[in-house]
C-alpha cells in the first residue's frame, strides 16, 4: 500500500516533470515561430515597394508619398546617428554610476535610493520624455544654436540623441554595476595587497574583468535607442531630408512608420513603410551580431 | 462539497454573463458603428452623445483618421465612415458599390505664427506658397513688408513648421498650396503626407502648436478649432477677391457659398466667395447608397439615415459652441436630398 504510494507519487512528479519540460519547449519555440513570422510578414507585405523601388530604397534620399517616390536613406542615416551618439554620451555617465553604485557605496541608503532613482528613470513613459525635452531641452540647444550661428531650430538630431541619452543610461548602468559588483572579492585584494591604489584596482583589475558585461549593458541601451519612436518623434524636427549636421532636424525609421502608417492610403506608401520596418529589423539584428562578437572578443579569459 | 459550491458559483456568474450580454445587445436595439476623420471627432461625439440618449441608440465612433474611414467602409466593417478628403471616383469604384457624401460641418486650416509682438500679419498666398517652398525666408522680406503696412516686422528667419504625420489638414492646405502656385503644384504636389522643402516637422496639431510656441519667428499650419482654443496669433490670407480674411466661425462658413455638384464632392479652398476665408474645407460622412449589404436589417440601415439627416439638421446647433463652422442653409438642403435618396433594396428608406 505504502509503496503503491510512493510509486504512484513518483510516477506523478515525472509526469509533473515531463509537462512542465513540454511547456518550456511549447514556449521556446513559439519565441522563435514568432520571430520567423514576424519577419516573413514584413517580407511579404513590402513586396510591391521591394519590386518598384529596388535598391533604390536604401540609397534613395527623396520620401515624396505624392511621387510615389521612397527612398529610406535619411531615416537610416537619422537612426544611427542618434543612437550611436546617445550612446556615445551616455556611456561615461553609466559607466561612472556603475563604479560608483557597484564599488564605492554598494549599500546604504544612498546607494538604494540612486538605485531606485535610476530604475525608475528605466519605467518613465517616454511620451514624458518628449515632452520634457520639447519644453526644457529644446529651449537650451536652441539658445547653443544661437551662440554657435547655426538655424536656431532647437529640435534636431542632438536633442533627440539627448532624450535618448538619459532614456538609456538606466538600461547599461543598472546591467555594468550587476558586474561590477560580481568581480570576485580577492582579485581585488590581491590587486590592492601589492600595492594598487583603489583606481588602480578598477581601472586594471574591475573594468577588464567586467568588460563584456558592460558591453552588453551598452548594447542593450542602443537597441532600445535605435526602436525608440514617441519621444524622439517629438524633438527630432521630423524632417525627411538627409541631416548635414548635428543640428539639423532629422527623422528615424521608427518615427517615420508612426507618422505615415495611419494615414497611408496608398498601397505603395503602405509596403514602403512596412520596407523601413523591415530594414529596422534587418540593421537591428546586424548590429547585435556585430555586438555578439565584440562582447565575445573581449571577454574576459 | 466546496468543490460543487465553486462549480454552481462559476457557472451561474458565467450564465449571468452570457445573458447579460445578450440582454445588453438586446435592450439598445442596434448599435451604429462608424469610424474615420479625428478632426470633426470632437463634435461627433457631442452630436452622438445627445442623439443617443434622445433615441435610445448607441453610436459608436472611432476617429481612426480619414484614410482609415474610407478603408473601413469599404470593408464593410462599419457602417459609416467619417473623411476630410472626399473620396475619388477611383476610391469609391474600389469599394464596388455607389458610396455618398453627407457634409456635416466646415474646418479651416490657419496659419499660426510667433512674431515677438503678437502682430497682426497679413499674407497672400504666394507669400504663403513662397515661404513654404523655402524662398522667403525672413519676416522683413519686402514680399511680406508690402502687403503689411505700418507693422514693424523683425529682421528674423522664418521657421517653417508642417505636420510629420499625414493628415486631412495637410491635404486641405497643399490643396490650397497646389491652386495658388503653379511651382507649389508641379514641386510638391498635393496630399496627406509630403515630400517638404523646408521646415520641422510635428506630430498632430498640438505637436504643432507646441513647437510654434516653443520657437520664436516660426510659423505653422493647425486645424481652426485648434488655434481658437489655444488663443494662437493667426494670420490674415487674402482671398480671391483680394479681401484680407481672418479666419473665424463665419468667415469659414460663408467660404462655402460656391456653387455645389449635387453629390457635394468639391474643394472650397481659394473660394471665390467674397467674405469666405480660402483655406477652409467640408468634412464628409461616408454611406453606401444601397444598405441592402453585408446581412444589414431594414431596420439597421433605417436608424442610420435617422441619424444622418438629425446630424443635417438638428444636429447643426452643436457646431458654434464647440468652435465649428455650420454648414449653410443651402449645403444642408443639399445633404438632405443625398440622405433621402440613400434606399434599402431600392427603395428610399425616409418617406417624404
Amino acid at each position: 500500500m505504502t509503496t503503491n504510494a510512493a510509486e504512484r507519487g513518483v510516477r506523478g512528479a515525472h509526469r509533473a516533470e515531463d509537462s512542465f519540460k513540454w511547456g518550456l519547449y511549447v514556449a521556446a519555440i513559439l519565441v522563435v515561430v514568432l520571430l520567423v513570422a514576424m519577419l516573413l510578414t514584413l517580407l511579404t507585405s513590402s513586396i510591391p515597394s521591394l519590386r518598384h523601388l529596388g535598391a533604390r530604397f536604401i540609397y534613395g534620399t527623396t520620401w515624396d508619398p505624392v511621387a510615389s517616390e521612397f527612398g529610406a536613406l535619411p531615416f537610416l542615416v537619422g537612426t544611427l546617428a542618434t543612437s550611436f551618439l546617445a550612446l556615445l554620451i551616455s556611456i561615461p555617465f553609466s559607466l561612472a554610476i556603475s563604479i560608483f553604485l557597484g564599488e564605492y557605496f554598494r549599500e546604504g541608503p544612498l546607494s538604494s535610493f540612486l538605485k531606485s532613482a535610476i530604475d525608475l528613470l528605466a519605467g518613465i513613459p517616454s511620451v514624458i520624455y518628449g515632452f520634457w525635452g520639447l519644453f526644457v531641452l529644446v529651449p537650451l540647444v536652441r539658445a547653443l544654436e544661437m551662440k554657435l550661428g547655426v538655424a536656431p531650430y532647437g529640435v534636431g538630431v542632438l536633442t533627440a540623441s539627448l532624450v535618448l541619452t538619459i532614456m538609456i543610461i538606466p538600461y547599461s548602468a543598472s546591467l555594468s554595476r550587476e558586474v561590477i559588483q560580481m568581480v570576485p572579492r580577492d582579485l581585488k585584494e590581491a590587486g590592492l595587497s601589492l600595492g594598487a591604489t583603489r583606481f588602480e584596482v578598477i581601472r586594471k583589475v574591475i573594468l577588464p574583468y567586467a568588460r563584456s558585461g558592460i558591453f552588453a549593458g551598452a548594447l542593450l541601451a542602443l537597441g532600445r535607442a535605435i526602436g525608440e519612436t514617441m519621444a524622439v518623434t517629438m524633438v527630432i524636427g521630423n524632417s525627411n531630408l538627409l541631416p548635414k549636421s548635428i543640428f539639423s532636424p532629422a527623422n528615424t525609421m521608427a518615427s517615420v512608420i508612426a507618422n505615415e502608417f495611419a494615414e497611408a492610403s496608398e498601397s505603395i506608401q503602405v509596403a514602403s513603410l512596412i520596407e523601413v520596418a523591415l530594414l529596422l529589423f534587418v540593421v537591428t539584428t546586424i548590429i547585435n551580431l556585430i555586438g555578439r562578437q565584440i562582447i565575445k572578443r573581449v571577454s574576459f579569459e | 462539497m466546496k468543490k460543487a459550491t465553486y462549480l454552481v458559483t462559476t457557472s451561474l456568474i458565467t450564465a449571468m454573463m452570457v445573458l447579460g450580454s445578450c440582454g445588453l445587445s438586446m435592450a439598445g436595439g442596434t448599435e451604429i458603428l462608424g469610424a474615420g476623420a479625428t478632426f470633426p471627432y470632437p463634435l461627433y461625439s457631442k452630436m452622438f452623445d445627445v442623439y443617443g440618449e434622445q433615441y435610445a441608440i448607441k453610436i459608436n465612433y472611432q476617429a481612426i483618421g480619414s484614410g482609415g474611414g474610407i478603408k473601413q467602409l469599404a470593408e464593410k466593417t462599419v457602417a459609416f465612415g467619417g473623411t476630410d478628403a472626399f473620396m475619388t471616383d477611383e476610391e469609391i469604384k474600389a469599394a464596388g458599390a455607389p458610396i455618398v457624401h453627407i457634409p456635416t460641418c466646415l474646418g479651416a486650416v490657419v496659419l499660426a505664427h510667433n512674431v515677438p509682438g503678437n502682430l497682426e500679419i497679413r499674407l497672400t498666398p504666394q507669400v504663403v506658397a513662397d515661404i513654404f517652398l523655402g524662398k522667403i525666408t525672413k519676416w522683413n522680406d519686402p514680399q511680406i513688408v508690402a502687403v503689411n503696412p505700418g507693422v514693424r516686422l523683425p529682421d528674423m528667419a522664418i521657421v517653417v513648421v508642417h505636420r510629420s504625420d499625414g493628415s486631412g489638414t495637410t491635404f486641405i492646405f497643399s490643396d490650397y498650396l497646389g491652386k495658388v502656385s503653379a511651382e507649389w503644384k508641379q514641386k510638391v504636389g498635393v496630399g496627406k503626407s509630403l515630400n517638404w522643402p523646408v521646415g520641422l516637422g510635428a506630430k498632430g496639431n498640438p505637436g504643432v502648436a507646441g513647437l510654434v510656441k516653443q520657437l520664436p519667428g516660426s510659423l505653422g499650419y493647425v486645424e481652426l478649432v485648434y488655434a481658437l482654443q489655444n488663443k494662437m496669433s493667426v494670420a490674415r490670407i487674402a482671398n480671391r477677391a483680394g479681401n484680407f480674411v481672418l479666419p473665424t466661425i463665419e468667415s469659414v462658413s460663408a467660404a462655402a457659398a460656391v456653387t455645389m455638384p449635387a453629390d457635394t464632392r468639391v474643394s472650397i479652398t481659394d473660394t471665390s466667395a467674397e467674405d469666405g476665408y480660402p483655406i477652409s474645407g467640408f468634412t464628409w460622412l461616408i454611406v453606401y447608397r444601397e444598405q441592402a449589404y453585408a446581412g444589414r436589417s431594414r431596420e439597421d440601415a433605417l436608424q442610420l439615415v435617422k441619424m444622418l439627416s438629425w446630424m443635417i439638421d438638428e444636429g447643426q446647433q452643436f457646431t458654434e459652441p464647440l468652435q465649428y463652422s455650420p454648414i449653410p442653409k443651402e449645403v444642408a438642403a443639399l445633404a438632405d436630398s443625398i440622405v433621402a435618396g440613400i434606399t434599402y433594396q431600392g427603395t428610399p428608406l425616409l418617406a417624404k
